[in-house]
């Protein structure tokens, strides 16, 4: 049967039987780059036109629809506009950093790419560390950030930078802390422990009322870590016209939205693979003709069709929520999400150790 | 009493929330609702909202009758001057002198559509179009007599 564990597999024996082993291992790391980017130019045009569409049909809107079939070609567009504009540079910049810091922003989330499952026995990097990599990785992201608020010499660059700094920051706790009670259930940081042990159902079915919870601050979490609405305090457009990326133009302000997008894609994978299965089909206890069909599905479209509707939720949030103002997004974590999740997580460890989860 | 007043706070909150959520939802899967109009394409079957206000204009019977008494009312309710009544005085049969309207002279050029000199006018005579298309080549063409020529005031309008 078709699976990208076969493709992987074929490819693996063609090059081994051809080149020498130290060969095989550079082509098959420029492969895996390629896909990467690959992926990304593709991720970035969906999610862009995904994200488009979404908000005008709950805006009551059309969205846009003359470029190709029902405007599907319109991101398209938008990346021939942005690579053929100037990317400039301010005078009063500081040129080095100020060029550097889309490239960190895409670095991180390419890193963040390697230990994702796409697909059964598709990964780019099968780590035993798998979630602490990610949780590790993704807090450069504000490096990134900072990086472009200041060297920019702008007022509000650096305002944009800071928010998110702090913001980015603590709302790092409440999701490395619902990302732990998953973890506290499973016993393993592996990733693919992780998809193999929801088996007989996802751990948000399977760990009741406590791992919801769990889940619910994890969406809100990583909204707030991919500073998208109504966590976009970082680029607000009323208060600061576009926040860190104010001065940025061009092809370097494209790697920005590009990273954005990356990143949302990245956080709902991590949500979809933590919470909802992976690649897992959906399966019920020992049901076992149900669980026969499910898996007659390929794991990529499991994957793929969870990450997305992860993705769809974070896109409603987006367009139906106001954005907060920054002490309220402080409250929000410090004394809600925080506070709420620290008790959660002392009751999934109860759970797990009480071995009360089906 | 503090955790029952912050857990009633965590639900007031996502119950508000909730609701939202499911307006847009509604929208979201409810095409029909979408108002967007595609312009130039649409141009015979235009759907204007009731209250878009596009010019003033007089309406006039198919006897070429108008409401207007000539009081000025709009005249003195226009903000920035954009209208201007002209009045002259006829003889009726029975040798009285009435005031009536020679001619309401309208300025589009100056207008903002604010809709005061429709609610000051007191016998109705004046209302807002729906019509929007009003580019010219000359600044001259956006000056505009409202009362058609040769038309007289209604029956029994005071």
């Amino acid at each position: 049967m078709w699976s990208f564990h076969n493709i992987a597999n074929f490819v693996n024996d063609w090059l081994s039987q051809t080149f020498n082993p130290t060969l095989v291992t550079i082509i098959e790391m420029v492969i895996v780059g390629v896909c990467v980017i690959g992926l990304f130019a593709v991720l970035g045009l969906v999610l862009v036109i995904m994200e488009r569409k979404v908000s005008a049909w709950i805006q009551i809107r059309l969205g846009p629809n003359r470029v190709g079939p029902k405007g599907m070609f319109q991101s398209l567009a938008d990346t021939l506009k942005l690579l053929v504009k100037e990317g400039m540079t301010p005078s009063g910049a500081d040129k080095f950093l100020f060029n550097l810091a889309p490239y960190i922003a895409m670095m991180v989330a390419m890193l963040l790419m390697a230990p994702l499952a796409f697909a059964k026995n598709f990964q780019m990097w099968d780590m035993n560390i798998g979630v602490l990599y990610i949780t590790a990785i993704s807090s450069v992201s504000v490096i990134s950030v900072l990086i472009a608020g200041w060297s920019s010499n702008n007022k509000y660059s650096l305002m944009g930078a800071m928010r998110a700094g702090a913001q980015i920051v603590s709302y790092e706790l409440s999701a490395g802390l619902s990302i732990l009670s998953v973890i506290v259930l499973t016993g393993s940081l592996n990733i693919n422990k992780i998809v193999l042990s929801q088996a007989d159902g996802w751990w948000i079915f399977k760990g009741h009322i406590p791992v919801i919870i769990a889940f619910v601050i994890f969406i809100i979490a990583v909204t707030a870590e991919t500073n998208r609405a109504p966590f976009d305090l970082a680029e607000a457009e009323s208060e600061l016209t576009a926040g860190f990326h104010t001065e940025y133009s061009g092809m370097k302000f494209a790697l920005f939205f590009l990273a954005e997008y990356v990143n949302v894609f990245i956080v709902c994978a991590i949500g979809a693979t933590l919470f909802l299965g992976g690649w897992m089909p959906f399966h019920i206890g020992n049901w076992q003709g149900f669980n026969h069909v499910m898996d007659f599905i390929p794991s990529s479209i499991w994957f793929f069709g969870k990450t997305f509707f992860l993705i769809f939720l974070i896109m409603w949030f987006r367009w139906t929520f106001p954005r907060l103002r920054i002490d309220q997004l402080l409250n929000l974590e410090w004394k809600y999400l925080l506070p709420i999740s620290m008790f959660n997580i002392l009751l999934i460890t109860a759970m797990a150790i009480g071995g009360w989860y089906f | 009493m503090f955790i029952i007043n912050y857990l009633k706070e965590v639900f007031g909150a996502v119950k508000s929330l909730a609701t939202g959520l499911r307006r847009t939802m509604y929208y979201f899967t409810h095409h029909k609702e979408i108002i967007t109009q595609q312009y130039p394409d649409n141009r015979e079957t235009l759907n204007f909202p009731e209250r878009f206000k596009g010019e003033v204009v007089m309406p006039h019977d198919e006897n070429n009758e108008h409401r207007c008494t000539g009081c000025t009312a709009c005249e003195l309710a226009c903000p920035n001057g954009s209208l201007k009544v002209i009045t002259q005085f006829n003889v009726t049969a029975e040798g009285k002198k009435k005031k009536a309207i020679d001619k309401l002279v309208y300025h589009l050029e100056l207008c903002t559509m604010c809709n005061l000199c429709i609610v000051a006018c007191p016998s109705d005579a004046i209302k807002m179009a729906q019509t929007f298309e009003h580019s010219v080549y000359d600044r001259s063409e956006l000056t505009k007599i409202l009362n058609k020529p040769g038309s007289k005031i209604m029956e029994g309008v005071e």
